[in-house]
């Protein structure tokens, strides 16, 4: 890991940051939509790695708290006319819960069980969402989500959404460098070694899943405001399945990997879907290609060719590497 | 300090563990040892919680622990270290340690400060007793399997045990590797005041280091004692020493 964030290794991002702020005014509103929607996309992705990649957690059915979070936010605003402030911060608490409450029962399971009960309790929500008609408006969603036009039109929205997802990828890095992240870390790789050396594993896990599950609430709360509607889909498998592809083609151990993830992936969608429905034969070719060549994702593969450290090389024996 | 009193477990019908007995004093080199099967290990996981006892107590400083999760025994001064190396392969070898560390100093859920620049002192330090200090920025993964082991004893350093449990920490390493393995743990147990609870195959490691060995057989306890008075206990040799392991 780098030792300090000095000035120097902050100025690529600093850069960045100022080709995103000036892209608005010069792209198409379409492409702005697109590159808003991968913001929010990416964001969703990150959270689920916080869990996946680096708590080594199959939380497989992690779009659910997403869904969560933008339906919260909908009904907050749309049902019980809350002021949107209020609603910005109480959505992803309310993810946060879902996903503490699913995550009590899962942390007490482990691997592949985790992952069942997980996709099993994730279903359960979809459902009350789809058939709890008079307040969801079940498979119809809900539509015209009552978002001020300073924040949701095209280059607004554009700045709101990129504010709020710099902001939580700063949180995410600190919270990623920290010796809950670290810890985090040592328990996807070794949860007896953890438990032994006097960490609660369980505790430590749970207290992941609900960090995760914020942030995908935020992610949710912004999907509104680009969109102003809500579906059913979002806490969809389908979804879920979409969001761990990302983190696997972006590289799970990296930090950044699943933006790059998103990003691969809403353009795919995009672009190769106005050719054709069967864009996601596209993305299933490209994934086991990645699979079979970039192990380590592909954000990966570039951090190892930069010989950077900050990416764990892989072959850490024991079959560990197959496993994840 | 330690004191197992009549301990069971089984496995599917099996009794790994049938009606052992041990008393490990404070400061104390005690050694565990028997045939492939005993139950040392099995044992070992009863002592640290990693597994729960059908029958039997273990008692801690006169307190009874034999009920409590592994992370709280860590707690009362219990470390240990795992026959088959169990370190984190994608840390750093500093990392590794480091874990340790910040979870004895109640750390480990700190959100928004960095971890690098805590407990680095604390870390190097043990780091520098084992004399892995110089691969500190190495994956753990990468590291030879002398290294492993010795990485392993380092980590159960990071908790400051009152007592270390390790099981076969010379495993699979060379005659040299031992010697210098066991002179390490003997130069430990004198600098930490530590109390060593540990088992292994190599009887002249065993009878050269330990101040007191018990031995298994069978899942159970033949006598735990001396080991001049060990050595020359008919049972024992029957059972172990004069068959065909050694």
């Amino acid at each position: 890991m780098l030792k300090t964030l000095s000035l120097k290794s902050l100025l690529p991002y600093a850069v960045l940051l100022v080709i995103l702020l000036i892209l608005p005014p010069i792209l198409p509103r379409f492409y702005t939509y697109i590159i808003t929607l991968i913001f929010v996309t990416a964001l969703l992705a990150m959270s689920l790695n916080m869990v996946m990649g680096h708590g080594g957690l199959f939380q497989f059915h992690h779009g659910v708290f997403y869904g969560v979070g933008a339906y919260a936010f909908a009904l907050l605003l749309f049902k019980a006319h809350m002021p949107m402030w209020l609603g910005f911060i109480a959505a992803p608490v309310i993810a946060a819960f879902a996903g503490f409450l699913i995550g009590w029962f899962c942390v007490r399971l482990t691997k592949l069980y985790f992952a069942m009960l997980q996709i099993s309790l994730g279903s359960l929500l979809w459902a009350i969402v789809f058939r709890w008609y008079s307040l969801t408006n079940g498979d119809d969603g809900i539509h015209g989500v009552p978002i001020p036009s300073s924040i949701s039109s095209s280059s607004n929205a554009y700045y709101f959404i990129l504010f709020f997802f710099v902001l939580c990828l700063v949180v995410m890095y600190l919270i990623h460098r920290s010796p809950f992240g670290m810890t985090l870390q040592a328990i996807r790789d070794n949860p007896d070694r953890c438990s032994a050396v006097g960490i609660n594993v369980r505790r430590h896990q749970l207290m992941a899943i609900v960090i995760a599950t914020f942030f995908a609430g935020v992610a949710g709360v912004l999907f509104v405001v680009l969109e102003k509607s809500v579906f059913p889909d979002l806490l969809f498998w389908v979804l879920s399945l979409e969001i761990c592809i990302m983190c696997l083609l972006g590289g799970w151990f990296t930090f950044a990997g699943p933006i790059l993830g998103a990003a691969i992936t809403v353009a795919l969608r995009t672009f190769a879907g106005i050719y054709t429905e069967y864009w996601t034969l596209i993305l299933g070719v490209l994934l086991i290609i990645i699979i079979f060549f970039l192990p380590e994702g592909v954000m990966g593969f570039f951090l190892q060719k930069l010989g950077r450290s900050g990416v764990k090389e892989g072959a850490p024996g024991r079959g560990q590497h197959a496993e994840g | 300090m330690l004191k197992v009193e009549n301990l069971y477990k089984s496995f599917d019908k099996f009794l790994a563990v049938n009606g052992a007995e041990l008393t490990v004093e404070k400061g104390q080199l005690v050694a565990v040892i028997g045939p492939n099967g005993a139950g040392k290990t099995t044992l070992f996981n009863l002592i640290t919680g990693m597994l729960k006892p059908d029958r039997g107590r273990v008692v801690f400083n006169g307190e009874e622990i034999s009920k409590l999760p592994p992370h709280d025994i860590c707690r009362k001064g219990i470390a240990r270290s795992f026959q088959i190396a169990t370190i984190f392969p994608r840390l750093t070898v500093f990392k590794n340690v480091q874990v340790a560390v910040l979870s004895q100093q109640r750390k480990s859920s700190t959100l928004f400060r960095p971890a690098h620049r805590m407990a680095v002192e604390e870390t190097n330090r043990i780091l520098s007793s084992v004399g892995l200090l110089e691969k500190a920025e190495d994956l753990a993964g990468s590291l030879s399997h002398g290294d492993h082991r010795i990485l392993e004893i380092a980590i159960a350093l990071g908790n400051e045990p009152r007592m270390l449990i390790l099981d076969e920490p010379t495993a699979g390493m060379s005659p040299d590797e031992t010697s210098a393995t066991m002179a390490l743990i003997k130069r430990l147990a004198e600098t930490h005041g530590l109390t060593i609870l540990f088992c292994e195959h190599d009887m002249d490691v065993v009878f050269n280091t330990a101040q007191s060995i018990m031995v298994m057989h069978y899942g159970k306890t033949i006598i735990q004692g001396k080991p001049e008075v060990v050595k020359n206990n008919l049972e024992v040799q029957d059972a172990y020493l004069g068959g065909a392991d050694a």
